[in-house]
């Protein structure tokens, strides 16, 4: 870690009002003890000397910009993270969407995109893919590239087909992707039925109607009032019905639309009862 | 130092059986809060409070995020998770990358704790296979913070503790048995016509 003291809190407050003002990105409602956290450690990374030439160059230089919101934001993820998790997409939700004509799934904040192949994995397996629509959403292109890819670690494969097992997974994972170098490339089939698009779920508005709305991991990072306000969105962009799972310590609890909501039993996945 | 307004306890291997032989011997009546950031498998989360909660009546509890932090009650960091303390004085979680291999990371609290508390923060690291904490307790020294260790003689790995001493400016080092008895000391001191 860097120098803690590299930036002082009234500084973030100056990169939140530049950020905001010239790109309209708007982080004002972030925690602020985890967005200090990835300022200091960009400002380490890239070996800024002073604050004001780290400030210069996010105000004026897009391409360093770019970064900025890249490293701004956690893009740490996995497939078939919480194996437990999509033992219950795979035994009760995704079963009960199935008997729909047609499923609409939402994945906010899908980084890299190791969520969506793990959705579409568990939906092939359900007979179900050739129905459902996912629509995986970030504030952050450059990781959205990386998803439409379809290209992860071939390292970490191991640790993700012992989560694939322990969340009730059947087949041979490595079934799902070709060895190419290090990289394993999965099946072009997986993400027929994916469409990676830029959201942010700040600033921009419901874009579609959804039987299921997953976005974990991502709440933790905002402070209470946007965390309602997201909430919101969500509301607005389910069906009746439908399905919204967060992160394993995230919760409708306490928010304006927990009333409208039922928890299914152990897992963060709750079920909209009325409009 | 002054009155201590929060205690963070981080410990890796050999810190759970610390733990279960001080927290009987805690007062209730402790005028702080105390985080517990110790290094575990995923999915072992109520496990650990419970199993911590049947040794003192004070309160024992997993972090929720964005909870306010209350005197008197005795926080557990989740699985796989960093904490991180607001200046409002709630908790924040953070699954960013790990930091020295370990998510929660030690540093990660122990910094972020002296950032808020400064001055009026006690850290104290146990015992533990690797180095996570050590800079969190440069950082608590240099905000004016106590910084504790565990004696190594005492600890059942003691690298953690041993490198704490080495490369940290270190206030008390303790044996198991004296633990609790700081513990008790550090707080809010009453008043005598109180």
């Amino acid at each position: 870690m860097s120098n803690l003291t590299a930036i002082s809190d009234e500084q973030v407050e100056i990169l939140i009002g530049d950020v905001l003002e010239q790109y309209g990105y708007d982080f004002t409602g972030y925690s602020r003890a985890s967005l200090k956290r990835r300022l200091l450690r960009l400002y380490g990374l890239d070996r800024q000397v002073s604050f004001a030439e780290f400030r210069y160059k996010i105000g004026n230089d897009i391409t360093y910009f770019k970064r900025f919101v890249e490293q701004i934001t956690v893009n740490v993820t996995e497939m078939f993270r919480d194996p437990n998790f999509y033992k219950t997409l795979r035994s009760k939700v995704l079963p009960n969407l199935g008997t729909y004509p047609f499923i609409r799934i939402w994945l906010a904040g899908c980084s890299t995109g190791e969520e969506a192949y793990s959705m579409a994995i568990v939906l092939k397996e359900l007979g179900l893919l050739h129905k459902a629509l996912i629509y995986a959403t970030d504030i952050n292109p450059t990781v959205l590239e990386k998803a439409a890819q379809g290209m992860f670690p071939l390292s970490q494969m191991k640790q993700y087909s012992e989560n694939y097992i322990a969340s009730g997974g059947t087949n041979e994972f490595s079934s799902y992707y070709s060895a190419n170098y290090s990289l394993a490339k999965f099946d072009d089939e997986l993400k027929e039925k994916m469409i990676f698009s830029t959201h942010n779920l700040v600033s921009d508005h419901s874009f579609n109607e959804f039987q299921l709305i997953l976005c974990r991991n991502v709440l933790i990072y905002f402070d209470r009032d946007l965390q309602f306000k997201v909430l919101q969105l969500f509301d607005n962009s389910l069906d009746n019905l439908g399905y919204l799972a967060l992160g394993t310590k995230e919760t409708t609890d306490f928010s304006p639309i927990s009333k409208r909501y039922k928890r299914l039993e152990t897992e963060k996945i709750w079920r909209k009862i009325s409009e | 130092m002054k009155d201590c307004e929060a205690l963070v306890i981080g410990g890796s291997a050999g810190s759970l059986d610390v733990l279960l032989k001080v927290f009987p011997a805690i007062n209730l009546n402790i005028t702080f809060p105390i985080i517990i950031v110790v290094h575990r498998k995923q999915g072992t989360d109520s496990l650990l409070s419970d199993l911590l909660s049947t040794k003192t009546s004070l309160t024992v509890k997993e972090v929720e995020e964005k909870e306010a932090i209350l005197a008197g009650t005795i926080y557990i960091v989740p699985a796989d998770y960093h904490l991180l303390i607001e200046k409002d004085l709630t908790f924040s979680l953070d699954y960013s990358e790990k930091v020295n291999y370990s998510r929660p990371s030690i540093d990660v609290t122990f910094q972020s704790a002296a950032e808020v508390y400064e001055d009026k923060l006690v850290c104290l690291l146990l015992s533990g296979s690797n180095s996570d904490g050590v800079n969190g307790l440069i950082t608590v020294k240099n905000y004016g913070g106590e910084t504790v260790v565990q004696d190594p003689i005492s600890a059942q790995i003691d690298y953690m503790p041993a490198q704490a001493i080495l490369r940290a400016k270190i206030d008390r080092v303790l044996a198991i048995g004296e633990m609790a008895n700081y513990i008790n000391t550090i707080g809010k001191r009453p008043k005598d016509n109180e």
